[in-house]
């Protein structure tokens, strides 16, 4: 015991002593993350790279074939496509998403008991599997046994995963049910962090609810709301589990959305070249988003939002 | 700030991924066996007849020549496993496989064992053998029940109405009025993108009514240009019309095949008939034991009119198959592979629903669940000019994929018949 507290002694003083010089870490310190990002994020980024130059069905070796599969992924119409739709429901995604779960977020952050308990029932999605969530509401949604066939008042006599605007539609609403729940948690976290002191003060001078909400709490929530949309943009252009089992990319190809495309041309048609060449594009374009995001939206300049208090 | 020491180590872990990466991507080849008897791994798929092929094991061990141990896989990935081993040391030494253009990429990358036709060849029905035979060598023998396609239609629905299953297009336009006239879907139909295969069934069959058998062969052996043919554009629009009529109702397009999908709509006498496989008879079993039994009819699809297709050609699923890879102690499997057509292998897979395609299999039917349905497709497929292997296993999925997506669209309306026709053309670059 003693020596224990001899020895936590010792290593305090020498920190106190190291501590004016404020030294950065080395670069030592970065060697297992850097490590792990490496051998599992470079290496493979690397290697797609590689194969989007090739043509390689998975059996034989990798031929090397220039800049062929590029060629034909410029010129390819289902390319341009996938990317609109992938456009449309991250664009649908954020749309539907993003005010429904800051209200519900900060509506679920005050203390009432009836409100713990509404919440608990309202994050009851987040528990389910996309599998479980994909064949439950393909089922809900079967046109002759499911809702449809029950709220023609709704849908009329359109089977609703039948045209791409009802399959884009669907595709959001069930993301939502799903994600809503997930992003609200994240709102109802940085709700509850705002100082009461704020709220208080603002009452004071005059103002309302609606004006307390606009003018304290959305800006508190500023870089919430750069998480949350950061997660909806990338996990958007990833999302590729509730197509697969929903529409299948269907009607055609009207939800073949672009990581659906990938998946195809390696899985199913044993393209793996081309696929590589569409991976480094998604790649590329989710890069490219969250570098967009956190330059708009100023979260690389690391400001708080309690700056003043 | 970084200093230079550690911006070298950066780089060289970099670089040593990129080598690792690129390593991956040329592993060896499959080993290959050097002696002709020993042990055999066989892969299978799960299904119902596991056992009967575990007693087919059991009794070659005993008495054979050489080992088989069987592994079932599961029928999710199963393909994708497969495939996966086949480029790699972990290579099965048989496995059970759907023939055609499925073992194509195989037959080409030299990783499958060319068997003797003579061996063969009189055990089982021809149309069976040939979707196993690929670049003319035989690579597949024969190893469970045949599925052709054919019509379903609910008896009650057809009596309700007064009127019989077609036998010509002139009949099935006829029942598509009739039916449509009573607010009865005439042809259930699977429409969504994972199932779109049952819609190409229609496909399958049009063509060979209309152009016999061999145009498909055609395509299948590598002239992706046959596509041209007139009897593609022909076919395209005459599943224009029934699109239009309400063949199928209207909104198909959303619909899944199996329980809760077109199954059910039959069932529920919400529609009139529906083009499926054999497999059809155990999926509405298992859903409603009672209507499998006392309203579930079949007949062969109808002839059409002028074409030049025999009307006994039959289309589906030949059957499924082994092969033999360069893994394999060659004496043994083929030892093994002679067990197919044993007469406890063949009692075994009919009391278990199958239709095998032995010829010693006729014999056993009158032991099936339902005598008379075994009986129906056994002789469907014996007396059939040409059993054309669904398109989609025929070509394999590399253009299989795209063909359904075109089909897909042809049937959604998205695309007219000549810009089916181009689609199809553009698939093969």
């Amino acid at each position: 015991m003693a020596s224990l507290i001899a020895g936590r002694t010792a290593r305090r003083q020498r920190a106190l002593s190291a501590a004016p010089t404020l030294e950065r870490p080395g670069a030592a310190w970065a060697v297992p993350g850097l490590l792990f990002f490496a051998v599992f994020a470079l290496a493979p980024m690397v290697g797609v790279l590689y194969l989007s130059l090739t043509s390689w069905d998975g059996l034989s070796t990798p031929q090397f074939t220039g800049l062929s599969n590029w060629s034909r992924f410029l010129t390819d119409g289902q390319v341009l496509q996938s990317t609109a739709v992938t456009g449309a429901l991250l664009i649908g995604n954020i749309l539907v998403q993003a005010p429904i779960s800051i209200l519900l977020g900060v509506w679920s952050a005050g203390r009432q008991r009836n409100r713990a308990v509404l919440s608990a029932v309202f994050f009851l999605p987040l528990l389910l599997s996309t599998a479980a969530t994909a064949v439950m509401w393909q089922q809900l949604l079967d046109p002759n046994f499911g809702l449809p066939a029950h709220l023609t008042w709704l849908f009329g006599n359109a089977s609703p995963l039948g045209s791409q605007s009802g399959a884009v539609a669907c595709l959001v609403l069930v993301t939502s049910w799903q994600f809503v729940p997930f992003h609200s948690l994240l709102y109802q976290g940085a709700a509850r962090a705002i100082p009461e002191t704020l709220y208080q003060a603002a009452a004071i001078d005059g103002a309302g609810r609606v004006r307390q909400f606009f003018h304290i709490t959305l800006p508190q929530l500023r870089n919430t709301m750069i998480t949350s949309t950061t997660f909806m943009v990338v996990g958007g252009l990833t999302a590729f589990d509730i197509v697969l089992l929903l529409t299948n990319g269907g009607p055609g190809t009207d939800t073949a959305i672009l990581p659906f495309m990938m998946y195809q041309t390696a899985f199913r048609t044993y393209d793996y070249g081309y696929a590589s060449a569409i991976a480094s594009f998604l790649l590329l374009l989710a890069t490219g988003a969250s570098v967009l995001l956190t330059r708009l939206s100023g979260y690389d300049r690391m400001t708080g939002t309690l700056e003043g208090l | 700030m970084m200093n230079s020491a550690s911006r070298k180590a950066l780089t060289a872990f970099v670089v040593c991924s990129a080598l690792l990466a690129a390593g991956c991507g040329s592993s060896g080849g499959g080993s290959s066996a050097s002696s002709p008897t020993g042990n055999v791994q066989f892969w299978t798929l799960q299904d119902p007849t596991n056992t009967v092929q575990q007693a087919q094991v059991d009794a070659f061990n005993t008495a054979g020549t050489g080992k088989v141990t069987m592994s079932v896989i599961s029928t999710d990935g199963f393909k994708d496993k497969v495939r996966t081993a086949m480029g790699s040391s972990q290579m099965p030494g048989i496995f059970f496989n759907w023939g055609g253009g499925s073992l194509n990429d195989y037959v080409k990358a030299g990783k499958l064992v060319s068997l003797d036709p003579s061996i063969f060849s009189s055990h089982f029905l021809p149309a069976a053998l040939q979707a196993g035979t690929v670049n003319g060598k035989l690579v597949g023998i024969p190893a469970r029940g045949t599925q052709p396609v054919f019509l379903f239609y609910d008896k009650k629905v057809f009596a309700d109405a007064g009127v019989q299953p077609p036998k010509t297009w002139a009949d099935l336009t006829n029942l598509v009025q009739v039916f449509t006239n009573k607010g009865i879907t005439p042809f259930a139909l699977a429409g969504s993108a994972t199932s779109s295969w049952t819609e190409l069934m229609w496909i399958e069959y049009l063509v060979d009514r209309l152009a016999g058998p061999e145009l498909f062969k055609k395509i299948a052996a590598g002239d992706w240009s046959q596509w041209n043919d007139p009897a593609i554009l022909k076919t395209a629009e005459m599943v224009q019309q029934l699109v239009a009529g309400g063949a199928f109702g209207k909104n198909f397009a959303s619909v899944n095949y199996g329980a809760g999908g077109s199954s059910t709509l039959l069932a529920k006498g919400k529609a009139a008939m529906q083009l499926m496989g054999s497999w059809e008879y155990a999926t509405q079993q298992a859903a409603d034991p009672n209507f499998a039994k006392n309203d579930l009819g079949y007949v062969a699809f109808p002839s059409v009119d002028g074409g030049q297709g025999n009307p006994a050609d039959v289309v589906g699923n030949p059957t499924n198959y082994l092969s033999v890879t360069t893994a394999a102690a060659k004496t043994t499997a083929v030892d093994f592979l002679k067990t197919t057509w044993s007469d406890a292998y063949v009692q075994g897979l009919v009391a278990k629903g199958e239709v095998p395609v032995t010829d010693n299999a006729k014999a056993a039917l009158t032991k099936a669940p339902d005598p008379a349905y075994a009986e129906f497709q056994y002789n469907l497929v014996a007396t059939a000019p040409a059993f054309t292997q669904s398109w989609d296993q025929a070509l394999g999925l590399t253009l299989g994929t795209p063909l359904l997506t075109e089909i897909q669209k042809l049937f959604n309306g998205q695309s007219s018949p000549q810009q089916f026709v181009s689609g199809v053309l553009a698939i093969k670059h």
